[in-house]
């Protein structure tokens, strides 16, 4: 493929093997992704894994050591006025005046927008109003974020940069934020957010990029990445201390404690069927059986720390 | 689509994003009252001892006539220098410059905003503290008002843009430490209290207080024109400072 898209059929994300260093360290090694309009991008890491490097490119932070980004078309640095008006952006902390209160600093950011959302509802929203006139200061982390979050929104933006956009916040305030994520995308705002909360990303994201020590470990959307991982485990309490031999064509199987197998391995609906007509051959007395689909957690997991989940334990 | 979140972007016209950003600077640096005091605490006192009472030796047997005008110069180096680094430094460390470099308002137009504000605190101070000397006895000649203003506005500028760049390159703790050091030296060689070392033009340009403090004094103390290089020192300080801090600054 040649150049990256241009103009107004672009994607709302276009990164290509973006480069980020600092010093000696490589903090983004070589990192290409897209974000179709209108959907929800979730990167998926450990602290430390280059998701904010990745996103201050985007937000035109940072001019990338190597390869290329663009955002809605546009290039993140060099066309920095005329892509923020379109953008908004969740800092992962701070980045408030803190003597300033929290009606003050949303007020001040919906000016600078043509065509602002209404302060007092997004106040609401978030569940902030009755913050409106406490300092910044003396906000909690999490109202912190939720303002944050407020002043990403009030410009009513084609797309959102969300870093780490529930840290801190309590379960309620976790959930209202999901909520507000979800009405974005329906209303056809594009979303990149950064998590290290598998429930987040499995919850709200079309697409998940999962990135491990600056690189993309894995992609696709939740669906993709859990099946495409191809291991559901079959788990099956029967006599204890079978001789396991004959099951094990094509597929691992052990006792994990004394009469509890786990088997994995093909497990279509043929495979689920020569699996329990071995145990009727062998003449086991089976008491219980269980499939398990991996979750996205056992893909991470599996991905981010290489140790094989589903393996012989 | 016709969500309550459909996008609907776009950037407010640059005269409102402007008022609004000038708005909350001063609304915050009022909010720093022990700030404001300080900025106005110091000149008063040097003002009302060195201008009242034979501290030092001046040049003139009208000591207000000498400091006051020194006093006046001190306070624009005090607000547009001194207090916008430390301020800026901070803002930048709370990670606000960065928040704000992530909006509409351009790196242009938070200069602006940013000079603007100190502009308008200076217009307050000089009144407040010309007052205070009127009231003293400072009786100042009026026939040059104009150009007594316009060398502060060349000072203001150029304080504001060696502030905001110093800001840019040093880290917070470091530009408070600068930015009080440079004022404490100012002060004391500035041509407030004592005169300034002769050090022709190229001093007016190292020595941009004494060099506006001089200018006052020739013009409020005498009714006389500026000297011709001292324009020229403030007028470099107003074009060198900013020109650099439009380039360098940065929103992190």
């Amino acid at each position: 493929m040649g150049g990256l898209m241009v103009g107004g059929d672009a994607a709302a994300v276009e990164v290509r093997d973006v480069v980020v260093r600092y010093g000696d360290t490589t903090a983004v090694g070589g990192v290409s992704l897209r974000l179709p309009r209108g959907r929800v991008l979730a990167l998926l890491g450990h602290n430390g894994a280059g998701k904010t490097s990745l996103l201050q490119v985007c937000e035109g932070f940072r001019r990338p050591d190597g390869g290329q980004a663009r955002v809605l078309g546009l290039d993140p640095v060099g066309d920095h006025d005329a892509l923020m008006p379109r953008l908004g952006i969740m800092l992962q902390s701070g980045g408030v005046y803190p003597w300033a209160t929290a009606g003050e600093i949303l007020r001040l950011f919906a000016s600078f927008a043509a065509n602002p959302l209404d302060t007092d509802m997004l106040l609401d929203r978030l569940g902030l109003r009755k913050f409106e006139r406490t300092r910044f200061r003396r906000l909690s982390g999490g109202e912190q974020q939720r303002l944050s979050l407020a002043v990403a929104l009030v410009g009513r933006p084609e797309l959102v940069f969300l870093d780490e956009p529930t840290a801190g916040m309590d379960t309620e305030a976790r959930h209202t934020t999901w909520q507000l994520i979800e009405e974005l995308r329906a209303d056809g705002v594009s979303v990149l957010l950064t998590t290290h909360l598998l429930d987040e990303a499995e919850r709200l994201a079309d697409d998940v990029v999962i990135m491990r020590a600056g690189l993309v470990a894995a992609t696709g959307t939740p669906a993709e990445l859990t099946s495409a991982a191809g291991i559901d485990v079959l788990e099956v309490r029967a006599d204890p201390g079978l001789d396991l031999t004959g099951l094990r064509a094509g597929r691992t199987v052990t006792e994990t404690s004394a009469g509890e197998y786990a088997i994995t391995g093909s497990l279509d609906t043929a495979g689920l069927a020569e699996v329990l007509a071995w145990f009727a051959r062998v003449g086991a007395d089976v008491t219980a059986v269980n499939t398990r689909r991996r979750t996205l957690e056992d893909v991470y997991l599996s991905l981010t720390t290489q140790t094989p989940v589903g393996a012989a334990q | 689509m016709s969500g309550t979140f459909a996008p609907a972007p776009g950037r407010a016209p640059m005269r409102t994003i402007l008022g609004r950003q000038i708005r909350m600077e001063l609304l915050l640096t009022a909010r720093r009252g022990e700030a404001v005091v300080l900025a106005m605490g110091v000149p008063l006192l040097v003002m009302l001892g060195a201008g009242l009472f034979d501290v030092t030796n001046l040049p003139t047997d009208d000591r207000l006539g000498y400091v006051v005008p020194g006093v006046l110069a001190l306070t624009v180096m005090s607000t547009a220098f001194t207090g916008q680094a430390i301020t800026t430094g901070y803002e930048r460390s709370y990670g606000v410059l960065k928040r704000l470099g992530a909006s509409p308002l351009t790196r242009p137009g938070l200069l602006l905003a940013k000079t603007a504000a100190v502009l308008a605190q200076i217009v307050v101070q000089v009144l407040v503290l010309a007052l205070v000397g009127l009231a003293v006895g400072w009786r100042p000649e009026a026939g040059a008002l104009i150009p007594a203003l316009g060398v502060t506005v060349l000072a203001a500028a150029g304080y504001s843009g060696l502030a905001l760049l110093l800001a840019s390159v040093l880290k917070p703790e470091t530009t408070t430490g600068a930015a009080t050091l440079i004022y404490v030296v100012m002060l004391s060689i500035g041509g407030i209290m004592f005169s300034a070392p002769a050090l022709g033009a190229a001093g007016w340009f190292l020595l941009p207080l004494a060099a506006h403090a001089e200018a006052l004094r020739a013009t409020l103390m005498h009714g006389d024109a500026v000297p011709a290089g001292i324009w020229l020192a403030l007028a470099a300080w107003a074009i060198v400072w900013p020109a650099l801090a439009a380039r360098g600054f940065r929103w992190e």
